[in-house]
């Protein structure tokens, strides 16, 4: 029984078709079960194992490693203040106190109505906008104290449903179609180039 | 006066609002260097972007043509883009992904034509959300236009391309990292020498990495011939290069410069450009390319913007990010953030830079929130010391990959160039800064 829903299952089992080994597919399948729950489950941890035929404590050993994927569970909004060089020049860590006190959670925790998780995050590469604000991944743009506030207005009534999707949905454009060449394809047009390399460099020695 | 009148290489559609649709594209001249292209022999194009002179855009510069002639030879090879771009203050990879996407995609299938490459990955970093859809949105219309795929516009060469999503480690921009993270593991970077990825890379294949702005610039060269491109800048610098400035200046945004023909003042205080800084206040120091870069002072406004001038004076271009510190700037502070994004991003493979990360962080946090000592000036040397023996530009290292070696550089810098404001917070008890 798959625990990842069948439209899921069956992105996931597309994505693991692009690599030529099916570890590869590792972070993009983690990333998955992260927009099916929210967060890494241990039951959606369990099926990427099954995927890229690895085991549970590789996908946990590797999942960990990297700051957006959760183990715990977290808010509907993940909201990200870098604090880093070109926003602490910009008020970025008055930002991210002033985000703890409106949303009414410590950095690093979510809110008591499960809405918000907030976080100091390193440098976004969105420097000229400073300081960065993210919500699950999206760059919200909201500069200063009142811009934020009016953010966190807008999410508690849903008005920015378009612009940032829940916590987890990374990429919402479908890839059509797998790989377009076959395998076979690739390997004849590679021996043949190949070939003719060998026979150049063998007709004009260096 | 501030020379602006260079070609605009890779930003030249940021203006329009649908800069990333292949409709904007086609009209704005796109696809037309891989028709060329694929009308050439593969080491010509090859042979193109050697005499381009183009250096490599991801922060070390090395020479795009040199990496292309150093893959070898095998039957299955990997082309890999590093678009994971991390390093604090640099956001060109980031405007590129989202901006002009098609030119990504056209660079890249320059390049594995060039290199008679058949699979390509480019690596976004997972949180550019938006530049993974816009990517992907233009990948599937590549293969639509025929641009991408089997048989590219009819001309027997095939080529298949996956964006792949990050998630969040500043370390898989070290491209051996990079490629654990493609092949689904921690990012821990490889050891090397002997083998680079050019011997072994992905899935131990011989693997070329080349970074996102890097692939931006192919179509242009191709279009236009290497000899033009490197027509523009001077010496070993050749080209434009994107300029992400940020910090305490009037107007932080991007720039596309020709190389070397501007200096770090014309950048900053041309009313083109940065526009100078906030309030009209002195400008008190700079990092001249990302926060791995020891500083500058305001003696070194009149460098020229090149590879090897900055390289001359012992720093680095980098990631051609720059950032400026005002009057009101405290350089302790500075010198501490940056020193806690290394502990943050430290991989945790090598004893040097996983502990001594931490200690200066320590160090660096208790004289700037309080609790500093005056000998924690000679400790902090000393540690730095022992992470990149010798304080040396460029740096000895002691460490798998680059990101221990470059830990020392902010501290070292501060201490160096603001001493008095180090004393003063021990003197104080910590920072007096607004």
């Amino acid at each position: 029984m798959s625990h990842l829903r069948p439209e899921l299952r069956q992105r996931a089992e597309e994505t693991v078709a692009l690599y030529p080994q099916r570890r590869s597919a590792m972070l993009p399948l983690l990333h998955l079960v992260q927009e099916q729950d929210g967060y890494l489950s241990a039951e959606g941890m369990d099926e990427v194992a099954e995927l890229t035929g690895t085991t549970p404590a590789e996908v946990r050993g590797t999942a960990s490693f990297y700051d957006m994927f959760h183990l715990e569970p977290v808010g509907t909004y993940v909201v990200g203040v870098c604090t880093n060089i070109a926003c602490l020049l910009a008020g970025g860590q008055e930002l991210l106190q002033h985000a703890s006190e409106r949303l009414g959670c410590a950095v690093g925790s979510t809110s008591p109505d499960g809405l918000f998780t907030l976080e100091e995050t390193e440098c976004l590469a969105d420097c000229n906008i400073a300081p960065c604000v993210q919500v699950n991944h999206r760059f919200v743009r909201t500069t200063t104290p009142d811009s934020f506030d009016a953010l966190v207005s807008d999410l508690r009534e849903g008005r920015r449903g378009d612009e940032v999707p829940p916590h987890g949905t990374l990429n919402r454009v479908r890839r059509v179609g797998g790989l377009r060449v076959s395998r076979t394809q690739i390997a004849s047009e590679r021996s043949t180039a190949l070939a003719a390399r060998d026979a150049r460099t063998t007709a004009e020695p260096k | 006066m501030a020379v602006l009148n260079a070609p605009r290489i890779v930003s030249s559609r940021s203006e329009f609002a649908d800069s990333f649709t292949l409709s904007r594209y086609l009209a704005t001249g796109g696809y037309q260097g891989l028709k060329k292209a694929l009308g050439m022999h593969p080491e010509a194009v090859g042979a193109e972007v050697d005499a381009a002179s183009l250096l490599g855009r991801g922060g070390a510069g090395f020479p795009a043509g040199r990496k292309w002639s150093m893959l070898r030879r095998a039957p299955v090879s990997y082309l890999v883009i590093n678009g994971d771009e991390s390093e604090p203050a640099t956001f060109k990879d980031h405007f590129l992904v989202e901006r002009d996407p098609h030119q990504l995609i056209e660079g890249v299938t320059i390049a594995a034509y060039a290199l008679q490459v058949t699979q390509a990955f480019i690596f976004l970093r997972g949180e550019f959300a938006l530049g993974l859809e816009r990517v992907q949105q233009a990948l599937n219309e590549s293969y639509e236009h025929g641009a991408l795929g089997a048989n590219i516009f009819n001309s027997g060469f095939s080529l298949d391309i996956v964006v792949h999503p990050g998630a969040g480690a500043y370390i898989c921009g070290e491209e051996t990292a990079l490629i654990e993270a493609l092949e689904g593991k921690r990012g821990f970077p490889r050891i090397k020498p002997p083998f680079f990825p050019a011997a072994i890379g992905l899935y131990g294949a011989p693997t070329v990495v080349n970074n996102v702005e890097t692939m931006a610039n192919l179509p242009w060269i191709i279009e236009n011939g290497g000899a033009a491109f490197a027509a523009l800048g001077a010496g070993r610098s050749t080209g434009t290069r994107l300029f992400a400035l940020s910090g305490r200046v009037k107007n932080p945004a991007m720039f596309e410069l020709e190389m070397v023909k501007n200096s770090f003042r014309d950048l900053i205080f041309d009313p083109d450009l940065g526009n100078g800084i906030i309030d009209d206040r002195a400008i008190k120091a700079f990092i001249p390319g990302g926060v791995s870069a020891p500083w500058f002072g305001p003696e070194h406004l009149d460098l020229a913007l090149g590879q090897d001038e900055v390289a001359e004076k012992a720093s680095m271009l980098g990631s051609g990010s720059v950032v400026v510190f005002d009057e009101t700037t405290c350089a302790v502070r500075a010198a501490w953030r940056i020193t806690k994004f290394f502990s943050r991003e430290s991989c945790g493979q090598c004893t040097p830079c996983r502990e001594g990360s931490g200690w200066l962080e320590r160090i660096m946090f208790r004289l700037e929130h309080g609790g500093g000592r005056r000998e924690d000036l000679d400790l902090l040397l000393d540690l730095c010391d022992n992470i990149a023996p010798g304080l040396s530009w460029p740096p000895q290292q002691t460490t798998i990959c680059v990101l221990g070696s470059s830990i020392p550089s902010s501290i070292h810098s501060a201490i160096t160039m603001f001493k008095d404001e180090f004393l003063a917070h021990v003197v104080n008890d910590g920072c007096t800064h607004g």
